[in-house]
């Protein structure tokens, strides 16, 4: 049971703007069928201003009261005003969604981002994404790319990888995504502390850290061939480990131990680890 | 507004006479039974004539194969690790894809600590693949564990059927029912199908929630999982929970009754039910085909449409059922039975579990048809997918 608001109650109930707008000037489309939800929007706009807005939504009660608050937000706005509407102000609207429900916010955000980019006059909309990466898809499960997780840390602060999956979705499926949302928080905020150099990691983050990449990253991929590892001990840039199930006693286990988990952790923690298995 | 609750596979009210056999323990009879007084003696007494009841409406061969626990979960539980403990030299267990998520979740954590758990698939009617159970079982194969009936599409497994194909290719396996799913809607006879260990939870069948049993076979040995005291012969630790256990027994009492209302009347509603939305809306869907199914339940899927925003305004209505689709669980993925039935992901999403119990009326049935072309229709009107839907309508049409 979700605690909706009564503002979400209203929209799903009795959404607003329905349907298509058959000569609409640009359209934009988020999500899909396979994924469980999604939204197109249609506009019409004329001297700079949003004249008519419509929508259509596969998706759950939030989803369509998203949508619906969305049309009713932009429609007498200008072109320069919508532009600045982000998932959160959504939210805020419709009186806060659940935390698990806050992908619906930004499928709306992401909806009405791609109209405007489809809108030909909007050439100016380049500069707002300069400061993103180029497209690239990291949860390839439900499509999210790394764009969206960008500006969904960046509009609502988010700080973790759930909360980053509660937003976008990313990483609710499989899970094969969570190091590099990991990352992408990890780059967004060292650029927000002005691209100070990262700190060196004190001993117990860096033991933190270390355990994380070995759970999160190694041993998920251990697991599929039906073995597992645990960390044992640190001791220094020495990282003691226990191979376990199929992959104690395995021949090739010398070559999971170099090639893998000391590489992986190279990467990702230290250059200078020395992964030794330990009985 | 009046309830209509068809959401009985999630659980059920509890029945007005079960309520009523328990009052007595919580009030006057409240002494443990383990104590030596005569004051004692009633509930000491209650808890062995319910052990009674249960044997009889598992058909055990005696009451000592019974024990009480507080649900299914705790049921199933005990008997996964209570006999994987008593055969530590063998590491294989199967299973199914479709098994509810507290059996399936405690698989995945004994994959972790080193066991082998192979996961058999079912088709697209969610029946499950014999051949594969049957090339699956091995020398080290210590417990086949199999749902009687699926929660969400009321599926049954041929229990009879895979307990030969089990003891065929090698007698020491155990073999453990979840039978949850089917307590009071079907009848269960431990002996004639060959079970092993069987679990069963109160709440499903008009007891409170809160109390469950387990049926263990005595050529079967298990270690408890809940150590303490000397209760259920050593097998389940802690003070017996008198009133529920006697509300289990009513439960199980009334049940008994009821089977053969459940098996005709009960279906013939479902059966109105489910044709009745196959006939009246076009983008509908019977998730199961023609499989065998317990009596109450049915899944049905409505293309291009999610399945919350159904509930959502059945609810406003007034009316209860659940969905196998992600957004209502919290989860982001939808229904892993449907997923494992290859259901469409044009209708995955949208798919509604109906479950009816006895107290269901007719009455209730015609106006859920009544209103649910209307909640379809304008959800329908809704969805992005309207060239698909047209095109849906002239195939159907």
């Amino acid at each position: 049971m979700w605690d909706y608001s009564e503002k979400v109650m209203d929209h799903y109930r009795n959404p607003r703007n329905v349907g298509k707008i058959d000569n609409a000037d640009a359209i934009g489309e988020a999500g899909s069928l396979a994924c469980g939800d999604s939204l197109k929007i249609y506009l019409k706009i004329k001297d700079g201003i949003v004249t008519d807005a419509k929508f259509q939504t596969f998706g759950c009660g939030s989803a369509v009261a998203s949508s619906s608050i969305l049309t009713e937000m932009i429609i007498g706005k200008t072109v320069e005003e919508v532009k600045k509407i982000t998932n959160k102000d959504i939210a805020d609207q419709l009186g806060g969604l659940p935390p698990e429900k806050m992908h619906c916010s930004v499928m709306g955000y992401e909806a009405l981002e791609d109209a405007l980019k489809n809108f030909d006059d909007m050439t100016d909309l380049d500069d707002l994404r300069n400061e993103k990466k180029e497209e690239k898809i990291v949860c390839t499960c439900f499509n999210v790319t790394e764009n969206l997780i960008w500006d969904a840390i960046k509009q609502n602060g988010l700080k973790t990888v759930e909360e980053v999956t509660n937003y976008t979705k990313a990483g609710g499926a499989c899970g094969k995504c969570k190091g590099l949302i990991q990352d992408i928080i990890d780059t967004y905020y060292k650029k927000e502390e002005n691209k100070k150099d990262a700190p060196a990691l004190s001993p117990a983050q860096r033991i933190l850290k270390i355990n994380n990449v070995i759970e999160s990253q190694i041993s998920p991929e251990l697991r599929k061939d039906g073995g597992d590892i645990t960390l044992v001990d640190i001791d220094g840039n020495k990282v003691l480990v226990k191979l376990r199930g199929k992959c104690s006693g395995c021949k090739n286990s010398h070559l999971t131990l170099k090639a893998f988990v000391e590489s992986t952790l190279r990467e990702t923690v230290d250059k200078n680890i020395d992964v030794i298995e330990v009985a | 507004m009046n309830l209509i609750y068809l959401d009985n596979n999630a659980t059920t009210k509890v029945a007005p006479e079960v309520l009523e056999a328990m009052m007595p323990y919580f009030k006057e009879e409240y002494a443990n039974p383990s104590s030596i007084y005569e004051f004692a003696k009633k509930s000491n007494h209650a808890v062995r004539d319910a052990r009674g009841v249960i044997k009889d409406f598992l058909n055990a061969e005696s009451e000592k194969e019974i024990i009480f626990t507080s649900c299914g979960s705790e049921s199933a539980n005990t008997a996964i690790r209570g006999v994987l403990n008593m055969n530590k030299n063998k590491r294989h267990i199967i299973t199914t894809k479709v098994e509810h998520p507290c059996v399936l979740n405690l698989y995945q954590t004994l994959e972790k600590e080193g066991y082998k758990v192979d996961y058999i698939g079912v088709n697209a009617n969610g029946e499950l693949d014999l051949a594969q159970l049957e090339e699956a079982i091995n020398y080290d194969t210590a417990l086949v564990s199999v749902m009687y009936a699926n929660n969400e599409t009321g599926v049954i497994f041929p229990i009879e059927k895979i307990s030969e194909i089990i003891k065929s290719k090698n007698k020491e396996t155990k073999f453990f029912v979840d039978a949850v799913q089917v307590a009071g809607k079907i009848p269960i006879d431990v002996q004639a199908a060959g079970i092993d260990l069987l679990g069963i939870s109160g709440h499903k069948f008009h007891a409170p929630k809160g109390v469950g049993a387990l049926y263990i076979n005595s050529k079967t040995l298990i270690t408890p999982l809940i150590i303490g005291g000397h209760q259920e012969r050593g097998k389940r630790a802690g003070t017996e929970n008198v009133p529920y256990i006697v509300g289990l027994a009513k439960a199980a009492e009334l049940a008994a009754d009821s089977l053969n209302y459940e098996m005709t009347e009960v279906k013939r509603l479902r059966d109105k039910l489910e044709t009745g939305i196959i006939k009246s809306i076009f983008n509908s869907r019977l998730n199961t085909g023609v499989a065998n199914r317990v009596p109450n339940t049915t899944n049905i899927g409505f293309e291009y449409i999610e399945g919350e925003l159904i509930l959502l305004h059945l609810s406003d209505l007034g009316i209860c059922a659940s969905s196998g689709s992600a957004c209502t669980s919290g989860s982001l993925e939808p229904s892993h039975v449907l997923r494992a039935m290859n259901v469409p992901f044009t209708s995955i999403h949208g798919s509604i579990r109906w479950s009816l119990s006895k107290y269901t009326t007719e009455k209730e049935i015609d106006y859920v048809l009544e209103v649910l072309p209307g909640i379809i229709e304008k959800i329908t009107k809704l969805s992005p997918y309207q060239e698909e839907l047209a095109n849906l309508k002239r195939l159907k049409g």
